[in-house]
């Protein structure tokens, strides 16, 4: 540590835009990180759910007695067990445990707590349950007909009939007269005139099929009470500050007697920003039994009961003049909500951004409705409704400029933005390089000439057919203001040898934000990465934030830290500037000394004066607090505001082979151009977009969670197809870097943007090589095989401009 | 409430002695008997591979494996690996090329890309992605875990 003596002058350095090893990685390539699965607290119990056997039913009776008489079995709960249970979800109409009626497969109607995870699963068998069945709606669009069996009739409840509800009782209760579990409308500008100047119009409906996130760890939990009534919980969650507030109302209990510790997540993507039944049941059942209880998804549990990404039927019109110039969009969707309201339901937030901003649109009408059916429920997962937008969008894109005659990148270009320009919905792009990233991927891939000559060869003999497609997205990239604050909390301190504990309240959940905030205070301290340690997963010790989602945590996180950072660096410095009889101003930090500013001669290594300031007569140590709050504002009734700090662009071009003899369409290469404002960690950037693509892949080619009749049929990873590594495409990725004067060293957030437009270009890109366009998702052997023969049905949507009663 | 019985194994270069359930899993038996948990629960139908280990040179799902089928041989886990030099730089490869995400996969993966060297120790690209065929990854897209094999493979001479 003794630079000083071997080079006189300290040199700047920087340690942003470096390949940056990960801070967590060590542990867990050696295999020794501890996840949720693999704790054991003394005194431990195992839970398990006994779920529905019906997609839709009224339970007649539950007997649980031969199961509570099962040697080792501690509670077995049902809802009669909790008649003070609450109902949880995004819209308050979900029971954790189901008395009176079942609406879906995963629906949960008894739990148990035992001495082992085999003896749990023996008292499940043992548990009787008489049902009474009732009609299934699994098509959405069934559910909006007139005299509909209806999911969430009113009245109901826990406790049955009579019923006295206040005004407002939670729909859980209370019910609901329709199927209709919500509704968007957003408009702006004048969509008549600006159909009356389109030259061209298309109106095509478009199907997007259900996905799961499949992390690879499954969904657990660890719930205890101590001896005074507080509760622990091991969780998961990506959201643990908003979970305990939430869970405080679940369960009748003082915020402040909760607590949530993260362990290590074994991956998020979404999945974890909800709080589901299973958790709460935990939590029931360690209050019953008065020991720890933990409870851990089996993987074809995983895929019946953790949510899915929101199916979607879309109807699409839009126009553009001959001339090149879009002119509106109008959309309406249906939403699949499934038998319980979570975040699914709300991806319009995200998806009426893209359909309003993704290019320049002077009209845009979109309403969305969201039905109840006895389906699976949709949550959030990476991308929020973008996908779906997207995939649409950026296909009429394409058949628009096939309309005019016009190259399909220049008509992109022709409409795409600026910095500097606000959209009809009020989002400001202070930093842009929508363009840029437009061009880059284009002449990376030789996408025009490519383009023009897979047409040619479109004819040739040969089954295999080449394609080429380009897509572009829009997303937030500087937080979102959804909560009441969109910010994190920081708070840092410097020990006596100038190492910093970062206590910060964004969890890292694989994506690697304790490696980039370590990065974003090194570079304000001068300090080495491994000089940080990083506090990230306990609510009694991190300050307050909003939660991993809307690829906010660099940006937000980051800025929180940075905050933090250059508090201590002032202090540091005015010490320093004390100690040594010089003015601040002509001070700075680099390669842990206190140096002059202009030669980088050093002055006094950090951790010495860490030390002289600590065991003086002022006796003070260096720990400073920030939180930062990002200059985004909340949407007005009619969703218009500029609800992000920064946003983020990406183009992508794919690249595909299909075979029309199988219907097996190949990627063959993906060359996306990023604008992530500036690249931090460039490892942890790259690995983020390639994992991006392969998510977005997937979603086009494989994934495909096959719902018959409210009946998951693929609950496992035979027959729900991730991408394996012989199927990546070759990646080609560059970063624009706009420079966000917003953000933390000009970044923007960048976690979901690369999932985005893979579906939309790889649609584009079969139809660049067969002339075929296909509606609907996904693009599965058999489904392009039907459509390159004409066989492929055309998604419809009749529902247009549902009306509620 | 289940029959048991008594097996022995070499376990990271450890000879062992354990009571196992007939019906018990070499997974759960490692997990829960012995008590290392490096080796990952992913599905329990040999799908993700987060479960693998090596089994006398091979490599294996120990979720497909009953624990008594243990018995008389010779195991390796992700934790036993510790001792093997090349094992070694093939973590630190997956350190330093970022192959590391959410990390859930990752102990699977390094032994199973352990094995890879051992038998192709020339692997190239296409090899590496075949060997990993059977390794599932939700975070990183692969890449960079094909790139860490192959610089541990020609850059661990």
């Amino acid at each position: 540590m003794n630079v000083a003596e071997k080079t006189h002058f300290i040199e700047a350095d920087t340690l942003i835009g470096k390949r940056i090893q990960k801070k967590d990685a060590p542990e867990k390539a050696a295999g020794k990180t501890r996840y949720i699965q693999d704790m054991v607290l003394p005194g431990q119990l195992h839970a398990k759910i006994l779920r529905s056997s019906r997609v839709h039913a009224r339970i007649v009776s539950i007997d649980t007695s031969a199961a509570k008489a099962l040697p080792g079995v501690h509670v077995v709960l049902t809802a009669a067990d909790v008649p003070d249970q609450q109902p949880i979800g995004v819209a308050r109409d979900h029971l954790p445990l189901k008395g009176e009626r079942v609406r879906s497969l995963r629906d949960e109607i008894a739990a148990v707590a035992a001495d082992s995870e085999e003896i749990a699963e023996a008292a499940l068998k043992l548990i009787r349950v008489e049902y009474e069945d009732l009609p299934i709606i699994s098509d959405p669009q069934d559910a909006l007909k007139p005299g509909a069996p209806l999911i969430h009739p009113e009245p109901h409840g826990a406790d049955g009939k009579h019923l006295h509800l206040k005004p407002n009782a939670p729909i859980a209760f209370a019910g609901k007269p329709d199927n209709i579990a919500m509704q968007f409308d957003y408009t702006h500008g004048d969509l008549a005139q600006a159909e009356a100047e389109s030259d061209v119009v298309f109106e095509d409906t478009f199907k997007l099929h259900y996905v799961t996130h499949c992390c690879m760890g499954v969904s657990g939990i660890i719930a205890e009470f101590d001896a005074s009534g507080n509760l622990l919980m091991y969780s998961n969650t990506q959201v643990p500050f908003l979970h305990k507030r939430e869970f405080a109302e679940y369960l009748h209990m003082d915020p402040s007697r909760i607590r949530i510790i993260q362990p290590p997540i074994g991956g998020g993507f979404g999945s974890k920003l909800d709080i589901y039944p299973f958790e709460v049941i935990c939590i029931f059942l360690a209050r019953a039994a008065q020991r720890p209880v933990k409870m851990v998804f089996s993987r074809e549990e995983e895929f019946l009961a953790s949510p899915t990404r929101q199916p979607v039927l879309l109807t699409l019109r839009s126009g553009c003049k001959k001339d090149g110039t879009l002119t509106f969009r109008q959309v309406h969707t249906l939403h699949d909500n499934g038998a319980y309201t979570s975040w699914g339901a709300t991806t319009p937030f995200v998806m009426m951004q893209t359909f309003s901003s993704l290019y320049r649109v002077p009209a845009c009408d979109y309403h969305t409705t969201a039905v109840y059916t006895n389906n699976p429920y949709a949550g959030s997962f990476r991308g929020y409704g973008n996908l779906q937008a997207t995939f649409a969008i950026e296909q009429h894109m394409d058949m628009l400029a096939e309309a005019i005659q016009m190259d399909p990148l220049e008509f992109r270009l022709k409409n795409a933005q600026d910095a500097g320009e606000v959209t009809g919905q009020g989002m400001k792009f202070k930093s842009c390089g929508f363009k840029e990233c437009l061009t880059t991927a284009a002449e990376r891939s030789d996408y025009q000439a490519k383009h023009r000559d897979n047409i040619v060869h479109r004819g040739d003999a040969g089954p295999v057919k080449r394609g080429i497609g380009i897509a572009s997205m829009l997303h937030v990239g500087g937080g979102a203001k959804i909560y009441p604050s969109d910010g994190c909390g920081t708070i840092l301190k410097l020990d006596d040898f100038a190492n910093v504990t970062l206590i910060t309240g964004a969890s890292e959940i694989g994506q690697g934000s304790e490696t980039v905030l370590s990065q974003l205070v090194c570079e304000e301290l001068g300090l080495p990465i491994s000089a940080v340690t990083v506090v990230n997963n306990d609510t009694a010790i991190t300050p307050w934030d909003v939660g991993v989602h809307a690829s906010r945590t660099t940006f937000i996180a980051g800025n929180s830290a940075i905050g933090a950072a250059k508090k201590a660096k002032a202090k540091i410095l005015a010490a320093a500037a004390k100690k040594h009889g010089c003015d601040e101003t002509a001070l700075d930090l680099r390669g842990g000394f206190v140096i002059k500013a202009d030669t980088g001669e050093p002055v006094v290594e950090l951790a010495r004066l860490m030390r002289n300031l600590h065991f003086s007569d002022k006796a003070e140590l260096v720990m400073t607090t920030f939180y930062y709050e990002p200059p985004s504002v909340h949407q007005d009734k009619g969703f218009k505001g500029d609800v992000s700090a920064a946003y983020a662009w990406a183009t992508q071009v794919v690249e595909v082979e299909v075979d029309t003899d199988t219907g097996i369409v190949k990627m063959t290469k993906v060359t996306g151009a990023h604008d992530v404002g500036r690249v931090l960690n460039r490892l942890g950037i790259e690995g983020q977009i390639e994992g991006g693509v392969v998510m977005g892949q997937g979603y086009a080619l494989t994934e495909n969670l096959i719902v018959d009749n409210g009946v998951t049929r693929n609950p496992n990873f035979r027959d729900y197809k991730l991408v394996t590594a012989p199927e990546i495409p070759e990646m080609d990725i560059s970063f624009i870097e706009s420079m966000d004067g917003e953000g933390p060293q000009g970044a923007k957030g960048v976690g979901e943007a690369p999932s985005i437009c893979i579906a939309a270009a790889a649609a584009n890109a079969i139809y660049n090589a067969t002339g075929v366009r296909i509606f609907a998702l996904p693009f599965t052997p058999e489904a392009v095989y039907r459509a390159l023969h004409g066989k492929a049905e055309k998604p419809q949507l009749q529902a247009w401009k549902v009306t509620t009663t | 409430m289940s029959l048991k019985h008594d097996i022995g194994f070499t376990l990271n270069g450890v000879k062992k002695r354990v009571t196992v359930d007939v019906g018990m899993t070499a997974l759960d038996m490692l997990r829960d008997v012995v008590g290392l948990t490096g080796t990952k629960y992913g599905c329990g139908e040999g799908e993700c591979g987060a479960c693998t280990i090596q089994v006398d040179g091979l490599s294996m799902n120990s979720c497909l494996m009953f624990a008594v089928d243990c018995d008389g041989r010779d195991l390796v886990t992700i934790e036993g690996l510790a001792a093997d030099p090349r094992a070694d730089a093939l973590r630190e490869a997956f350190v330093e090329h970022g192959a590391v995400q959410c990390g859930f996969c990752t102990p699977g993966m390094v032994v199973q890309a352990a094995h890879l060297l051992a038998t192709h120790p020339d692997a190239d690209a296409e090899t590496i992605k075949r060997g990993i065929e059977g390794n599932l990854c939700r975070c990183t897209g692969y890449k960079k875990i094909v790139d860490a094999i192959e610089s541990a493979c020609c850059g661990g001479k």
